[in-house]
């Protein structure tokens, strides 16, 4: 009896351990092919939009690299920059690109006048859901997103939403708009695309708080999507990744009506032109929300990674350098497109950002 | 030695093990009081540079620091209140059902029932009144706007999700009833025996005999369930962030609406994982007030239960 219990224990031992190896072989697969002998910890911190990400990021990056510990704070974008300023951090994660008064003040954690890292890593899409009765399609224009969620537009059937919507039967029931009751980038990229496009009607500053004491709030993409989903006549803003089942909005770019997509998240940060701060090893963008090319989605959310071309402390630079490396490659990008509904980079800027990331002193 | 003291007095033998329990009973005694301090030293420190610094630098740039936190105080204490009234009745119902009407082995049960319900953790709370309770009202909120729109706290627009201030004090309402219910009906079960026989005898119904015998002498132990139900409805945190729609620096008293004052304790919810610098300040000291709201109500009902302990009936 007894040895047939152990060789049963045996048995259940071998399969869990076959299954564990399998696993942990796949998880590898995404990782770095290379064999690592990196090693030592690697602080970040910043952007909570880039949190699902990092997650998967550091999952993959970990298994590739065993010596090597990852930790993000998703703290918030001014914080991240923050604590990179102080030099608390090896890297940050902002939805913002540095403010050149920041950029003027130095960075602890760098050494003194070598210049800084800022690259895109994270593209989201943000969709417009909606959740009418009897309407499949919507169309709208900034314009007009703009005054629902300002509270100018009440009504379904207004005449500014049917005019963009002909030969679609809409009720004449009143606008639930929902928006973010947290600090958000999601926030702040949807505010900014609407005073870009629309600054007649959206006249205040994009910024993470929602502006206007209009229309209902809710907890997190999450929280927003619920309330959509579970109340009437409700319309929202959420990471596209997260809209589900419910009525998309496609926006008004040029003279067509555009539906979200990476592609057209990605094109659009591809052809953006350069940001204010940008040089040689710093690739923010200006985006152009009042693009007026269709095959371009302008209401998009784009995180950077800030770091230092040469470190005060040289152990950190190959840490670094790899992982964002890895986050910024193809590869990266694809585990970030699966786990966290991102829009990849697309391969140009994927190859701009690889050039700079050659440029970190290791050693 | 030991001698000695047994001999001068003879009741005060002090054995190790007095000692160790007595000294076991003070050290827990005194913890308390020491974790309130540190938790009021930590809450005024954190505060002061809030409090000091220029309004304009805290979030959403209030005239002052009292503008910023008056709407959140006055939503906390809305919400609880709006709870309270919704759970008093019904938690000392369920108390006097348990008590005095239900048959022993339905007591029992309804009983374990009831304390279960406080073992349900808040977020679940919070997930059913998303998910459940506020699309469930939102017809009914839609009819009362409709119907009863003249009456300020149903004034319209109405709320297209439901997820107002009423929904979150129904909640509430639900957390705190287990608790007020607990206190109670352990207070109404030690009302004296020879009290509720003796109004029966000169012939009261039992409603009666309840009114003459069992409320009097429970009321301080009814006041003290309503000040913990109290407590926990103000300091409540996830449900009021996961289920409210809120309008910072709102003060309003519609229950349907859209736009809902904020509680204190759900804004730090909200607003501390992205905060960072002076707002951390700012929001731990909105907590200090917080703290400042729940000790004046707790004295306020600690004075009143002091006052009508004396005529209690007791004995």
């Amino acid at each position: 009896m007894n040895i047939t219990r152990s060789g049963g224990l045996v048995a259940i031992a071998l399969v869990g351990a076959l299954a564990l190896a399998s696993c942990a072989a796949n998880e590898g697969g995404t990782g770095s092919d290379t064999p690592s002998d990196l090693s030592g910890t690697l602080a970040g911190a910043g952007a909570s939009s880039q949190g699902s990400a990092q997650e998967a990021w550091v999952a993959a990056f970990q298994t590739a690299n065993p010596g090597v510990t990852v930790d993000y704070d998703p703290s918030g974008s001014g914080a991240g920059r923050e604590a990179f300023i102080a030099g608390g951090v090896a890297f940050a994660g902002t939805d913002s690109a540095l403010k050149p008064e920041e950029i003027d003040g130095g960075f602890a954690g760098c050494v003194p006048d070598t210049g800084y890292i800022q690259v895109p890593a994270y593209i989201s899409p943000i969709a417009v859901i909606f959740n009418v009765d009897g309407v499949e399609e919507l169309n709208l224009d900034a314009a007009t997103i703009a005054g629902i969620f300002k509270g100018d537009i009440t009504t379904w059937d207004d005449p500014k939403i049917a005019a963009l919507n002909e030969g679609t039967t809409l009720p004449s029931a009143s606008i639930t708009a929902v928006h973010r009751s947290d600090d958000s980038g999601t926030t702040k990229n949807f505010a900014d695309y609407l005073s870009k496009v629309a600054p007649e009607v959206w006249d205040a500053e994009p910024a993470d708080p929602f502006p206007y004491a209009s229309g209902e709030a809710a907890q997190g993409t999450s929280g927003v999507v619920d309330a959509v989903t579970n109340g009437v006549n409700t319309i929202g803003y959420a990471d596209a990744s997260k809209a589900g089942d419910l009525g998309v909005a496609e926006i008004k770019v040029g003279d067509e009506f555009v539906a979200y997509s990476a592609e057209g998240a990605a094109a659009v940060v591809a052809e953006s032109p350069a940001g204010d701060t940008a040089g040689d090893t710093d690739l923010s963008i200006t985006l152009d929300r009042t693009t007026t090319d269709p095959s371009h989605y302008p209401l998009v959310l784009v995180s950077y990674i800030v770091t230092c071309v040469e470190f005060e402390d040289a152990e950190a630079a190959p840490l670094v350098k790899s992982y964002i490396s890895y986050i910024t490659s193809e590869e990266g990008q694809a585990e970030a497109a699966a786990s966290a509904g991102a829009a990849p980079l697309s391969p140009e800027v994927s190859a701009q950002v690889a050039t700079v990331l050659d440029t970190i002193v290791t050693g | 030695m030991r001698m000695t003291t047994a001999a001068a007095s003879p009741k005060a033998t002090l054995r190790p093990a007095d000692r160790i329990f007595s000294g076991s009973t003070l050290l827990a005694g005194s913890l308390i009081l020491v974790a309130l301090a540190a938790v009021a030293i930590f809450l005024v420190a954190q505060s002061v540079p809030a409090l000091t610094a220029d309004p304009n630098e805290l979030k959403g740039s209030p005239d002052s620091f009292w503008a910023y936190v008056g709407p959140l105080a006055f939503g906390s204490l809305w919400a609880a209140f709006l709870a309270l009234v919704m759970a008093l009745p019904l938690s000392y119902g369920i108390a006097l059902f348990i008590s005095h009407y239900a048959p022993r082995r339905l007591a029992q049960s309804l009983g374990y029932v009831v304390d279960l319900l406080a073992a349900v953790p808040s977020v679940v709370f919070g997930l059913w009144g998303i998910k459940v309770l506020a699309p469930a009202v939102t017809p009914l909120y839609g009819w009362l706007v409709e119907n009863a729109g003249w009456f300020p706290l149903f004034s319209p627009p109405v709320s297209g999700t439901g997820r107002t201030i009423l929904t979150v004090a129904i909640v509430l309402a639900v957390m705190i009833i287990p608790i007020i219910t607990a206190v109670s009906r352990e207070v109404f079960l030690q009302t004296p025996r020879l009290h509720e026989e003796a109004a029966l005898a000169l012939g009261a119904t039992r409603w009666e005999m309840i009114r003459m015998a069992v409320i009097p002498f429970g009321r301080p132990g009814m006041i003290s369930a309503a000040m913990l139900g109290l407590g926990r409805a103000l300091g409540e945190t996830m449900v009021v962030a996961m289920v409210l729609s809120p309008s910072p620096k709102l003060i309003t008293i519609v229950l349907t609406g859209s736009q809902n004052p904020s509680t204190i304790a759900g804004n730090i919810a909200l607003n501390f994982p992205e905060a960072h610098g002076i707002d951390v300040n700012g929001l731990i000291a909105t907590g200090l007030i917080l703290f400042a709201i729940t000790l004046v109500i707790n004295s306020v009902a600690r004075v009143v239960i002091n006052r009508r302990a004396a005529f209690s009936g007791a004995d």
